[in-house]
């Protein structure tokens, strides 16, 4: 049981291009928006959907757009964030790349509905072909009179243009990325003022997620009660997850929110399982910023219920025992994965991309970076899980935007979840001097000769 | 509109931020501001150094914040309730950025010409540790010369920002900024170009750590040595308010007026900072008065000075008188054993 | 910053204008900085791969900011290169969800067969080869960049055909046609 809201059509012949698009019943919800709605009506509908942001933090998307500022009557602008870099995310560029008109469409009724005549969509530079498709599709609706000026004689006019970043994580940062926007280094402006009051060139900006945005046609031609009856709770409509690791089928899947993860991951239609049937150790359920979870807490959570693809599911337990839906990044690992080696690859990733602004992420992702590297490369003491610890406590909550609670987390429930494995690499550095060596030796195989000494959990 | 820092209220304007208010105040309930500054626009928010616990948001929404918020970049509400010195959070919070602040800092203070008006020589004296628990190698920067006035020294920057933000609204024309990103962040100019614009010196006064100290002045004297008086002159491009650095009758460092929180009171030209080295150019007010807990007041000739009586001589003799009844072998008394070989010369 | 002495022919012709002026035109007439990193990245694929900082003067003065502003741009964004690259440059993507497919080593594959290490140009300057972080492609993964493409679900056969294509001239980096 799954409802297409953003790849019903993903699969018909040349959807790419305006023409497919526009048969395959395109466009309705700008006609509809224009000619029978006001701005406001389809913030209602947006709020009554329930959407809640896709790109990770899951914040109501109605809610948002209502917070931005009328009154100042300056411009306001409507800008996709496109920037997606999360590790185990590729679901926006699966959409772009596919039906790419869809987010354009999505554009142009969001930004009606927020009164913008300027809208930019901020794609990272890597995607550089889903830049070039997608400013073939922007032509094409300039074209078609969907853009530009008097759209569909309402008086209204709009210019929709796309922006591409560098290789920047941070940018996916919305104040970031409006400074990258502005042709600046990707530096996370302080908040307050949020975007909603002072955003791109000092403006009211709203910043959205592609997934979010792409969602909005069908709401306004479904209603927003149509698309809140989809799912569970507070988790409405359909999302979209990027499955990749080790599970026999990777890839984009749009699912009813609610589904058991433990579904996802065996059924045929969806993940499959796992590749060469091997044992699931761990998963991260919401891309790398999100924690880990131990085999024990993927399909039920700890109070013993069917863990869900649902934001509040999935976040059972807090960190202690749950983690997050973030951005539906879903990354399965088998038994021949090294957690410690992971979070270290993790830990150079925030490394590399935290800006350097504000001092505990610059000089913590670095630190904690070095020490996992000693730790996995057979020169860890023992105080350094401890001091790994301290360094990410330090980190988290102190910092000017979420990277540096991005960097903290996933070595947190690491050390959190998977001790042992840390202990066992510090006191047998001769085991792990092969980069492979839990796919030679699983962990279980070696794992009692780490003799627990009442490890102290921080949880 | 009514703010309580640490217990203490203060009614302050709207638009003020909590580290204003908590200045107003004074004492020990001011947080720390490595990057802020308040005459720079933009300025504050990175160092982190400066954060406090909100306990409760304002009165009509009394909500504690839940992350500690950056007191320098953070308005009062009405009603607001601070937590500073008074939060274990918050002093653990400046614990833990004085350490992240500290674990590639070259800890050079020694030969740093800084010392002794550093704010991260302070902060780590309030909230550093004894020792250090990184054991890695600290990163380093290359050399980079910006010009015969100004001396950049990248390993010990911060990344407060605040020379860029000088450079941007004090001159027309920034050539240095910062470069590269993340912990290789650095300030310069990319091409070593030299920053001479007038007002450039500025920047060594609005730098909180050694990264950018003045040239002329490199090495000369511990600057708690030194006698600060206030002087001025006339000045066709600046106020002219200085603060000369003596040490006899030489002048050896013009900087500009700093305050209590170590900012500068007026910008000065560069010509007033490098150009007018003797005392004839300037017309000297009285020396100037620091605040307590600094290290240039312990040379502080405002207060009466008790004589001091020096007795190197006296002690110098005394010590040799002892040294030569060590060495000297007939007064220390030989056992016999001892006695017998020094007789027989067989030593 | 790292700064090249090598000298970089500096073209900036019709077409190139004619690009940046139309990037130019997709933000208000007082942001023109807006337009920087576009315009950075079309500069650059005109020019090998490569910005030298006579380059990002020329595109300071284009835009009419100062050069320092293009500096803090450059050295930020790790697409933009500041030295001379080869003419082929892998990037294999090395985070977390690749890594677990095996791109450590298929790059070590690909650094052995071409003789040269992470980071490193071969001698005839066509191949570099660099380890980057999550490209968004973790489903598809071992992956590399190589231009404006995605060589996805690689295997050591693929990276010696995609090499031997590159040797033989066969392979498009910018501008690809879009087909359907």
């Amino acid at each position: 049981m799954a409802t297409k809201i953003l790849l019903e059509h993903a699969n018909v012949p040349g959807i790419k291009t305006y023409e497919v698009y526009r048969q395959n019943g395109g466009y309705r919800s700008v006609e509809k928006a224009l000619k029978g709605m006001t701005p406001d009506e389809v913030v209602e509908e947006v709020k009554t959907s329930g959407l809640r942001g896709r790109g990770g933090a899951g914040f109501p998307t109605g809610m948002k757009w209502s917070f931005i500022d009328k009154k100042s009557g300056k411009p306001r602008h409507l800008v996709c964030n496109a920037d997606e870099s999360e590790p185990g995310t590729f679901k926006d560029r699966y959409l772009m790349e596919y039906i790419p008109h869809l987010l354009i469409e999505g554009m142009i009724t969001s930004s009606y509905a927020l009164g913008c005549n300027l809208s930019y969509i901020y794609i990272r530079g890597e995607y550089m072909w889903v830049f070039h498709i997608l400013e073939k599709a922007i032509k094409e609706a300039y074209a078609a009179g969907w853009l530009g000026k008097n759209i569909l004689g309402t008086g209204w006019d709009l210019d929709l243009h796309v922006h591409c970043g560098a290789g920047a994580y941070i940018c996916g940062e919305e104040t970031a990325l409006i400074e990258s926007l502005e042709g600046k280094r990707g530096n996370p402006r302080i908040k307050p003022p949020f975007p909603a009051v002072s955003g791109l060139w000092a403006n009211p900006t709203v910043v959205n997620n592609v997934e979010s945005i792409s969602a909005v046609p069908w709401i306004v031609n479904n209603t927003g009660a149509e698309y809140a009856k989809i799912g569970v709770g507070r988790s409405t409509g359909t999302k979209l997850f990027s499955a990749s690791g080790h599970c026999k089928n990777p890839g984009v899947y749009e699912i009813d929110m609610g589904m058991t993860v433990y579904e996802f991951m065996n059924s045929d239609e969806y993940l499959g399982g796992m590749m060469n049937d091997r044992p699931l150790k761990g998963l991260i359920p919401g891309g790398s910023s999100v924690p880990i979870l131990p085999s024990h807490l993927i399909y039920k959570t700890a109070a013993g219920e069917d863990r869900l693809m649902t934001y509040e599911s999935l976040a059972d337990g807090g960190f202690a025992t749950g983690s997050s839906l973030g951005s539906g990044g879903f990354i399965v690992y088998n038994d021949t994965t090294c957690v410690v080696r992971n979070t270290w690859n993790f830990s150079r990733f925030y490394h590399h991309e935290s800006c350097g602004q504000c001092s505990p992420c610059r000089e913590g992702t670095g630190w904690m970076e070095k020490v996992l590297h000693r730790i996995e490369n057979g020169h860890g003491r023992e105080e350094d899980i401890d001091l790994l610890w301290d360094i990410q406590r330090k980190i988290e909550g102190n910092t000017i935007c979420p990277l540096g609670d991005a960097a903290a987390w996933p070595v947190a429930a690491a050390i959190r979840h998977f001790r042992d494995e840390f202990e066992y690499h510090v006191r047998f550095p001769e085991k792990i001097k092969d980069r492979n060596h839990f796919v030679n030796e699983p962990f279980e195989k070696v794992k009692h000769l780490v003799v627990k000494q009442g490890s102290v959990s921080k949880s | 509109m009514k703010v309580t820092i640490d217990g203490q209220e203060i009614d302050v304007e709207p638009g003020t931020t909590i580290l204003q208010a908590a200045r107003m105040i004074g004492g020990e309930s001011v947080p720390p501001a490595m990057c802020y500054y308040s005459k720079l626009k933009g300025s504050g928010g990175k160092c982190r150094c400066c954060l406090v616990e909100v306990s409760k948001g304002s009165e009509a929404d009394p909500r504690p914040m839940p992350k500690l918020m950056a007191s320098c970049v953070t308005g009062v509400m009405d009603g607001m309730e601070v937590k500073s010195i008074s939060s274990e959070r918050v002093v653990d919070a400046r614990k833990s950025v004085t350490e992240f602040l500290l674990i590639n800092h070259p800890l050079d203070c020694p030969v740093c010409d800084q010392a002794g008006e550093c704010d991260l020589q302070n902060l780590s004296f309030k909230h550093g540790a004894a020792k250090t628990r990184f054991i890695e190698e600290k990163r380093t920067f290359e050399p980079e010369n910006i010009g015969d006035k100004i001396q950049l020294h990248m390993n010990r920057c911060i990344l407060c920002y605040r020379c860029v933000m000088t450079a941007d609204q004090l001159t027309d024309n920034r050539v240095h900024g910062v470069l590269n990103r993340g912990d290789h962040s650095q300030i310069s100019t990319a091409i070593s170009k030299a920053i001479n614009n007038e007002f450039s010196g500025n920047m060594i006064d609005v730098c909180p750590v050694g990264a950018l100290t003045d040239k002329t002045f490199r090495f000369k004297q511990r600057v708690w040595f030194n006698k600060p008086y206030n002087a001025h002159r006339n000045c066709t491009k600046c106020c002219g308010k200085t603060t000369l650095w003596m040490f006899g009758n030489e002048i050896q460092r013009v900087t500009a007026r700093k305050d209590v929180y170590h900012e500068v009171e007026e910008f000065i030209c560069n010509e007033c900072r490098f150009d007018h080295k003797d005392t004839a150019d300037w017309v000297i007010e009285g020396p100037r008065k620091f605040e307590k807990d600094s290290v240039i007041n312990q040379n502080n000739y405002t207060r009466e000075i008790q004589p001091v009586k020096i007795e190197t001589e006296h002690n110098i003799l005394l010590g040799r008188d002892q040294d030569r009844k060590k060495i000297s072998m007939p007064a220390v008394p030989l056992k016999r054993e001892e006695a017998e070989i020094y007789k027989e010369g067989n030593v | 910053m790292e700064i090249s002495n090598a000298k970089q022919v500096i073209n900036i012709d019709a077409a190139l204008t004619a690009r940046i002026d139309e990037l130019l035109s997709h933000y208000p007439a007082d942001k023109r900085k807006s337009a920087l990193l576009p315009i950075l990245h079309e500069v650059q694929d005109a020019h090998d791969n490569w910005l030298s900082i006579e380059l990002q003067d020329k595109v300071a003065e284009i835009i009419g900011i100062k050069p320092i502003e293009v500096y803090e741009v450059v050295s930020f964004y790790t697409m933009y290169n500041q030295k001379p690259i080869g003419k082929y440059m892998f990037e294999f993507c090395r985070t977390s969800c690749c890594a677990i497919r095996g791109s450590e080593d298929l790059m070590e594959y690909t650094c052995n067969k071409l003789g040269v290490k992470e980071g490193e140009t071969t001698a005839d300057g066509l191949f570099t080869v660099v380890g980057v972080e999550c490209l968004g492609a973790c489903g598809y993964a071992p992956m590399l960049q190589l231009g404006d493409h995605y060589k996805e679900h690689l295997t050591k056969d693929k990276v010696d055909a995609l090499i031997d294509d590159c040797r033989a001239g066969k392979v498009e980096l910018h501008k690809l046609t879009i087909t359907e």
